[in-house]
């Protein structure tokens, strides 16, 4: 069981007020698909992913990372039982998608650089800490159910 | 993953940039890693201050940042360029290596945040990539 101090519930319940989901998502998944291009087996029928102006331009990758990004609100809502919150789409990652768990960690690193350069200063080490222990335990339990 | 010319330019491009505030960049990565790792605080139990700001803390910030301005200057021959720090990080220190991954995370994040205009997608592919070179480089003499 995952123990939240108060400090990181309203840390995450904060972060996740201020959101702008149509465009932390997509800047987080195409900055993913940019930094680490091998992400970009899983969107074969994406289109036209051949460059950087290419990934920033596609509405697809757009819509998508906002699709992501809301998958998220779930576990802002349920941070005492995240596992079973993520089970579901767990087994849809490993069965139905077949995507590396290990990917879970990369786009997790670029969500983190895109909201700390929104926030800024008001980042700081121990937000910081409170949002990537969040991630860290929402990508664990997206890799729960994989066998 | 090696650096091509790409690479190699948007580096020394964004450097040119933002080596003014090397030492803000150093000592808030070092801080932010201490934070939010913990487990990196191991390495620095001499320390009488850990915390953000105390005077080992930033003084080794601009260290660390040195090494790496090193390093740019040096980035057609890491590995030979980085030798002895290779040595330093081997034989004395002992930094167990899987720590450069989390500091470069860490100096990527102080650097989206004090420069979130020119920290593009570009840039942070090629930084990422520096940065992962520079580790392999320090990681070099250690067996």
């Amino acid at each position: 069981m995952v123990v939240w101090t108060d400090f990181e519930r309203s840390t995450i319940q904060d972060i996740f007020s201020k959101m702008d989901y149509e465009v932390v998502g997509p800047a987080a998944l195409t900055r993913c698909l940019i930094v680490y291009p091998w992400t970009q087996r899983y969107f074969g029928n994406f289109g036209n992913l051949y460059n950087a102006a290419a990934i920033m331009g596609n509405p697809m990758v757009a819509k998508h990372g906002t699709t992501i990004l809301h998958g998220l609100d779930r576990g802002v809502k349920n941070m005492d039982d995240l596992k079973t919150t993520y089970a579901e789409l767990s087994v849809l990652h490993s069965e139905k998608l077949h995507v590396d768990p290990d990917n879970f960690k990369l786009l997790s690193d670029c969500l983190t650089i895109v909201v700390a350069a929104r926030f800024g200063e008001a980042f700081t080490a121990e937000v910081q800490a409170a949002f990537q222990k969040f991630l860290a335990v929402v990508v664990s339990s997206l890799g729960r159910q994989y066998h | 993953m090696s650096l091509n010319a790409k690479d190699k330019d948007a580096v020394k491009a964004f450097w040119a940039k933002v080596s003014g505030k090397a030492g803000d960049i150093g000592s808030d990565a070092l801080s932010r890693m201490l934070t939010v790792y913990p487990q990196t605080k191991t390495y620095f139990a001499h320390w009488k201050d850990m915390s953000a700001g105390s005077d080992p803390v930033v003084k080794h910030g601009k260290a660390v940042m040195g090494g790496v301005a090193e390093a740019i200057n040096k980035i057609d021959d890491l590995n030979a360029g980085l030798l002895n720090l290779s040595e330093l990080h081997a034989f004395t220190l002992r930094v167990d290596p899987a720590n450069f991954k989390i500091l470069s995370h860490n100096i990527l994040v102080v650097m989206a945040i004090l420069f979130p205009k020119d920290f593009t997608p570009e840039v942070h592919v090629a930084m990422d990539k520096f940065l992962g070179a520079l580790s392999r480089a320090l990681a070099e003499k250690y067996r």
